[in-house]
Parts: C-alpha cells; structure tokens; sequence
C-alpha cells in the first residue's frame, strides 16, 4: 500500500482550511469525511460570525487564534471570492448586567490585541442601533467584528484544495486508527485502509474519539447543542450589527445578527447534548431564543421566521482549542475542541496546521500553488448587464430555477460540477441557496431533483436531501 | 415580439388569474399584451390538480384542473395573445417597467402601460411553522408532494399524517390513498378546518382518515428520513396539552398550513400590502394604489374556487384595458370610499371603492375568523343598512361574497366609510 504524505480527518472549515494550506506544499493530501460532503457538522450550523477576539481569555489558543484569524478573514474572503461583511458587533448590558462586564471584556480586548473597541454609553448605543432595548445601559463596540458565509467559506477551502490537487474521500468514518512504521493506518466505515504519515484531526465533535485512539492523554468533547431561528430577507434591516449580551458560562449566548445573504438570524442555544448525532430542535429552546434576542432587540420579526435548525459545538473538557502536534502521538496533529470562535479561527488553525506539518515532513513550496478560488457565479447579485452577459455565454444561467433566492439552472450545475461538487440537495443549498429562501425549497425541490438526476447520472429515487436514508422518494 | 420593448398590458403570471385577466382585456379591444410565465408551461398550479370539482361556476361542468386551465390556454390561444414561459420577472417598478430574465429572453426590460399581477401563492413552510423535531428528507408541503406526484409521476412516502387542513392537504390525503399509501390522520390546529366542507367528506371521510381537530404535530423524528411524528393536542391558546401527546410511525409528514401571496414584485412597485390578506391594498377596478398596477388571483388574496380567481382576474383585464385607455383612478386616492370590517370579518377585497368610476354593479369578497352559525353579513353607509343577508354556516375556509349596486350605494359624504359586519 502507498503511504500517504498526510490524511486529514474531517471536511468541516477547519479540516478544508488545514487541506488548502497544505496544498501549498508539496504534499500529497487526501481529506476523509463521513458525510456526502464538505461543511456537513458544525460547519453548516452556527452563528457565521467573524468574532472580533475580546471573549476567550487572555493566554488561550482561543484568543490567540480568534484574534489570527478575525485578522486574515478579509483577505482570504477576498482570495476564495467568499461573501464577507465587517458589520461590526455590539455586546450589550441590560438591565440589571453588570455594567462593569463591558469593561472586562474591553480589558481583555486589548489584552488579546483586539483593535477598534470602544465602550459606549446606552444611548450611544442606541444611536447607532435604534432597535436596541431601551434597557441597554453600556455596550462595548468591535469594529472589527464581521460576518461571513460558513458554508461557501468551506467549500471555497475544499475546492482550492481540490484544484491544488488534494483528494477527498466521502462517506468515508474513520474506524480505525493506529501507529505503523513511519505514519498510521486509518480504517474507513467504507472498507477501504489508509496509511499515511501524518494524520489530521479535524473531526468536530467526534474528534475526541479520533484523538483517544492513538493518545493517552485523552480528550473529552461535550456536543452542545445550540438552536437558531433563521428570518426572511424583510427582516433583514432590523440590525446592522451583530448583537450580543454580556457572556455567561456556557457560552455568548443569544445573539441577534444579519447574515451576508441579508437574512436575520437569532441564536444559540446552549444544551449540553448526549447524542452526538442529535440535532433536533426543541420547543423549549425556539421559545428561549425568541425572549433572549426580545431582550436586547426590541419587535424582532419572529413572525418572519422562514426555518430553525440546531448545530452541534465540540466542547472540550479543558475548555480550550487543542492545537498542534499530539504529545504520544508523532505525526498525528489535533485541531480539536475547535468551538466558538472557531469559524473565525480556521483560516489561523489552517495556516499553523500546514506549516507544523510541512516543518515535520521536509516538504517544499509547490511552485504552481494557485491560492485563489473563483465563486460561483451569483446571478442574484449581477446587474442587468451582467446577467445579458452570463446568458449570452450559457443560457442555463437565464432561467431562475430557486424563485425566493434567484438561483438559476447554471448555478445549481455548477455547484454540481466543482471538485468536490454537492452530491445532495443540501449540497446545493449550502453552495448555492437553492432552496434556502422563504418557501423553504416549496418550489424548487422537484427541479433540484432533476438537474442533480441529470448531473450525475443517477435515478430521480437515488437522489438524497444529505447522507444516505434520505432519499426523497420512496 | 419584443422589438418595441414596449407592451400596453404585462400579465405576471400564466396561471388562472393570468390567463383569465388576459382574455377579458383582449376582449376588452387592448390588441398589445404580453404574458409572463416562469414554468414551462401555461396554465400554473391547475396543472398539478388532476382531481376534479372546477368550473361548476364558470363552465357549469365539473372538470379537472388540467382541462379548466386548458380551456382559458385554448381562448389565449385563439385570441394569438403572445406570452413567454420559462421566464421570470426579476423587477417591476412603480413607473411600469418590467425586467425579465430567460434562457432565451435573456435580460429584456419592457415599459408597460398597465401591469397586472397575477403572481398566485406559496405553501407556508415547516420552518414558519417552528415545529420542533428533526429536518430530515420527508417533509413537504403539500404542493410540493402533489407536483412530484401529479407532474412527475414519484411516490413520496408509504406511510403519511399531514398538518393542516388546507384544501390541498385534504386533495393529497385521499392522492395518497388512491397511490396506495396510508394516511394515518390528517391533524389541524384550529378547532375547526380550514378547507372546504366538500373536500373534507370526499377526501377524508369516504376514506375513513381522522381528523383530528384542535391538534397539532410537536415532534420530528428521524435523522434521515422521517421514521415518526408527535401529535398533541392544544388548549384555546394553540398551545400543546401536555400528556395528550401520540406517537405516529410514518415516513412522511405533508405540511398545508396556509398559503401566502407571493408579494416580492409587488413590494418592489411600492403598492401599499394589507397585513390581513397578505395581497395588495385595491380599490373595485383591482388597482393597488400605484396608477396601472392592479392585481389579481391569488396573489391579492387567497381563494377558495378557481372559478372566483377566474371572474376577478376578467374584472381586472377589462379594468386594466379601460386604464390603458385612460379611465380610472388608483386605490388610495382620498376620495375613494374605504371599506371597514367588523364583528368576524376579516377582510374584504376590494378594500376601497372609487364610487365616481365604479361599474353599475361591484363584488365584495371576504373570509371570516371564525365558525358562525346563523349569523346576518349586513352593510352599512353610516347608520343606513345597505344589505343584509341570513346565512347558516360562515366558516374561514370559504370565501363569501356581497354584491352592492352603484344604485344602492348612492352619493357619500367626504369620509363616509362603508362598514361590513357579522351580525
């Protein structure tokens, strides 16, 4: 069998950002995932948000990360041609918070190198964000904090990746993982056996089990579950900025943002989740969103709700990243616990992951390294003539096949046609929006059936929402 | 066709409304109109309802959708009115220009003179409705199961509970019986239907399927596909009962939950929206308050019967052809006499009149909110009662009507309103 250079575990953002930055080595890189695609875990459920850095305690990898990353996100959102806003953040006290959270937030802030925050009094809050609570009585203000498109931000690494000749392998678990002569064995829920010298941990809330499998030092994640309410485009005005409260223990809390798409979003959750494959809402926890976020923001349109969905946050038990190369375990790299800020810390993790790994193996530049990626191309966003243009080369992208979102014929076979390219109907949501409007997919759902029929050759029967189980016929 | 870039009435839509609308105003002596259609085909949702029961109203025969709507595509035909399908209207604006976008139309802006919005409806979706639980594959609108069923030809699920008692959710009940699958209950959580009498008895009673009233779905299970729901019954307020809960082994769930016109055109014109109906604000020639624009069908309030969609759509055809040739004020006007609801109506279509061009005879459509039994619909001018009219059973699922005479109506006072109530 050839031995791999290295494997990584896991197509969420952190995996495909560790994948791209490797591709700039000489390397020869194979990503294994579970699922049917990329972005399919944590990845695809939370808060899109690019944290500013001031949270995670002074010291941490945390903080060190967040600040690295909320630093290079602009820049590779340029590169990966990814939807970025630097909409700036907001925390809030209310009420009865202590007023004096905002300054230790404002503290630690500047002690993680945190630029651009400032405390505002509640009225200067309120001017610049009139929906805010009358209750606000002091807010810290993040000029740096932004949001960011999760899903298209993981797809943009993994195709990169991909063109810069990392494979991947789907529906592939890892269930077996041990030492061999220079590298690991990794066995795959597939049947098929790898062996490669260096092996990436990226596998989100399962990444403890992939660690514990070569470590001695055991890790332990929690999977919390955190619940979100997602509102129509109307809404969209509601707030420029993203809102938070003073953070509690387990976590930010509730937060109230607009997304890069121009939908409003209100979330977390915070529930500690025995079932790592549970992502079930709750009625308990949709009610609790909509009175958190009602205390900071006043008429949030929760009758503009179009969909709610709950993601998963691998909670580890040392409460902080777990980063680098394992003690007892040569060759075998974590990026574990990798919750909350880690959406903004993947470019960071990405870039120290490659570069630990390059140091180790020797390996040199690629001197054809292509770091950019070019979007999709989004009719919605186009003018006019940039439409009659598109059309003109290929028809496919004048007929609009998701209405609510605008997403035509074009697209959603693009999206099929990158490497790695959705196989699913979610695959397409994520990548494209098909579907992820306010009809919820009422409409376009037969059609996105049959271009992916089309695409990929496959009976109208085989076609799935994601994993396979869920066909959409039967 | 599109030479000009210039049309004197642009239908949005080529559904009943659309098709209707176009006929009337050709008719009517316009000679230059367009229809615009995204399907593929003419003729909108009817052609995924293949069961019958349309047109007694219009045709006085009971024919499927498929073969009322072809009937409206045949008169276009005839008529050589030209329209488009596959083709989107990306924007309109209040001064009547038109964008569109196709595969082979690429990106065309067109002025019109008059506008017609003849957009229909969309499902409400499992995530309006916040039910809790898991998303996995299995949950459709209704709609959306009756085009895979009815156009495509695919079955969807063995095992079937649908939420809501919408008309659509009654018609694939008894679908998903003749196909074969089970449809263990229909659940709806208002302690009355908000379908039709009729299709309650044909679709769920001849079949033996409960209906189960003052009930609603409060779980999701399955992480693939859909393995179970939990229904529960609610209190006064809606909400879930707790220890009533039932669980339900099914492969599907179908949502008919209510249907929403598809306004994101008509926002983009400025027209002013009523919040009860969802649909633009119109006065009796079916104009919004934007000069040109009227609207029609589904789009300006949802109907029970295709055939009323038909005869509203005409009335704005021929509104829309009178416009063009320079009659007619917009809704909104001052002048206009407003329309106001009381005592379990909800609303009313028109919402205003323009009693110095009204037609010699107007209709006012509306629903109400409640179940009425042996209740009075009366009008009033001020303290004069203009009509009234003893009904036995108003239910929210049916649409009522009341025509008013311009005789009747006579001269109002500045600010006299028009008052309609349950009595």
């Amino acid at each position: 069998m050839a031995m791999r250079d290295v494997t990584v575990i896991g197509g969420g953002v952190v995996g495909c950002a560790v994948a791209r930055e490797l591709s700039a080595w000489d390397l020869d890189i194979l990503l294994v995932e579970k699922e049917e695609d990329v972005c399919s875990g944590t990845s695809k459920a939370n808060s899109a948000i690019v944290h500013a850095g001031f949270d995670a305690a002074p010291g941490s990898l945390k903080a060190k990360f967040n600040v690295l990353g909320s630093r290079m996100m602009a820049g590779i959102a340029k590169e990966l041609d990814v939807p970025y806003v630097n909409n700036q953040s907001m925390v809030l006290a209310v009420g009865n918070d202590d007023a004096a959270g905002i300054r230790d937030l404002y503290d630690r802030g500047i002690k993680n190198g945190v630029e651009g925050l400032k405390v505002l009094t509640g009225d200067e809050a309120r001017e610049l964000e009139p929906a805010l609570s009358k209750e606000v009585t002091a807010a810290l203000l993040a000029e740096t904090g932004a949001i960011v498109c999760p899903f298209e931000l993981t797809a943009a690494y993994a195709e990169c990746a991909a063109s810069n000749g990392a494979e991947f392998r789907f529906l592939s678990e890892v269930t077996g993982l041990r030492k061999i002569d220079g590298g690991y064995e990794l066995e795959l829920s597939d049947g098929g056996k790898i062996q490669t010298r260096y092996v990436v941990n990226a596998a989100g809330i399962y990444a403890d089990i992939i660690h514990n499998m070569v470590s001695e030092k055991k890790l332990s994640i929690t999977a919390r579950k955190g619940s979100y309410l997602l509102m129509d485009k109307e809404a969209a005005s509601t707030v420029g900025r993203t809102i938070f409260r003073v953070p509690g223990k387990m976590g930010k809390g509730v937060l109230v943002t607009p997304t890069v798409h121009g939908n409003l979003m209100s979330g977390p959750t915070a529930d500690d989740e025995p079932d790592r494959d549970n992502t079930a809402t709750t009625a308990d926890a949709l009610s609790q969103i909509k009175s958190k976020a009602s205390e900071m923001v006043e008429n949030v349109p929760f009758k503009v709700v179009i969909t709610s969905f709950a993601g998963l946050r691998a909670h580890e038990a040392g409460g902080d990243f777990v980063l680098g190369e394992c003690g007892d375990a040569p060759g075998f790299y974590d990026a574990a616990g990798i919750e909350s800020p880690g959406l903004t810390a993947a470019p960071a993790i990405g870039v120290f992951l490659a570069n630990e790994i390059a140091k180790a193996s020797g390996a040199g530049k690629k001197a054809d390294y292509r770091p950019e990626r070019k979007g999709i191309p989004a009719v919605s966003a186009m003018s006019d003539e940039e439409r009659a243009a598109l059309i003109e080369k290929d028809p496919d992208y004048g007929k609009i096949v998701c209405r609510c979102e605008s997403v035509t014929e074009g697209e959603i076979r693009e999206a099929i046609r990158r490497k790695p390219g959705a196989r699913s109907m979610d695959g397409i949501k994520r990548r494209v929006r098909a579907g992820m409007g306010r009809c919820q997919a009422g409409f376009c759902t037969p059609r996105v059936m049959e271009i992916l029929s089309e695409e990929l050759g496959v009976p109208m029967e085989e076609i799935r929402k994601n994993r396979p189980g869920s066909e959409l016929l039967i | 066709m599109l030479g000009d870039l210039h049309v004197e009435i642009l239908i949005i839509g080529g559904g009943p409304a659309g098709l209707a609308a176009a006929v009337a105003a050709k008719n009517a002596g316009v000679q230059d109109i367009l229809i615009v259609e995204r399907d593929r085909m003419l003729g909108g949702i009817l052609n995924q309802c293949i069961h019958n029961g349309f047109g007694l109203h219009t045709f006085r025969e009971e024919l499927t959708g498929p073969e009322y709507a072809a009937r409206f595509i045949a008169r276009v035909k005839e008529l050589e009115i030209p329209y488009l399908l596959n083709t989107m209207v990306m924007s309109v604006g209040s001064d009547r220009t038109v964008t569109l976008m196709g595969r082979e139309t690429g990106v065309k802006k067109i002025k019109a003179d008059a506008v017609i919005l003849a957009m229909g409806c969309r499902e409400r979706p499992r995530g309006a409705l916040s039910i809790p639980g898991y998303r996995p594959a299995g949950i459709y609108t209704a709609g959306t199961a009756q085009r895979l069923m009815n156009i495509e030809g695919y079955s969807i699920g063995k095992r079937a509970v649908i939420l809501g008692s919408g008309d659509i959710g009654l018609i694939m009940a008894r679908r998903l019986t003749l196909e074969g699958a089970e449809v263990l209950a229909v659940a709806e959580l208002m302690p009355y239907s908000g379908g039709l009498k009729r299709n309650i008895v044909q679709c769920l009673n001849d079949y033996g399927i409960p209906l189960l009233l003052s009930h609603t779905v409060v779980d999701i299970r399955g992480k693939e596909r859909v393995s179970g729901v939990t229904i529960a019954e609610v209190d006064e307020k809606r909400n879930p009962i707790p220890g009533t809960e039932q669980d339900y082994e099914c492969d599907t769930l179908l949502l008919s939950c209510g249907l929403l016109p598809e306004n994101e055109l008509t926002r983009m014109t400025n027209a002013s929206l009523s919040t009860v109906t969802g649909g633009a604000v119109v006065n009796d020639r079916l104009q919004t308050d934007i000069p040109g624009i009227f609207a029609c069908g589904n789009v300006l309030h949802v109907h029970d019967l295709v055939d009323y969609v038909s005869e509203e759509a005409a009335l704005a055809g021929e509104n829309a052809a009178a416009y063009v040739k320079g009659a007619g004020a917009a809704s909104g006007d001052p002048e206009q006499i407003r329309i106001e609801t009381e005592g379990g109506v909800r609303y009313t279509v028109p919402q205003q009149i323009d009693i110095r061009n009204m037609r010699d005879e107007i209709t006012l459509r509306f629903r109400v909110a409640d179940v009425y039994k042996d209740k009075t619909i009366a009008v009033y001018k001020g303290e004069e009662k203009l009509y009234s009219r003893r009904t036995r059973v108003l239910a929210p699922g049916e649409m009522e009507q009341v025509k008013l005479t311009r005789e009747k109506l006579g001269d109002f006072a500045p600010g006299e309103v028009l008052k309609i109530t349950l009595e």
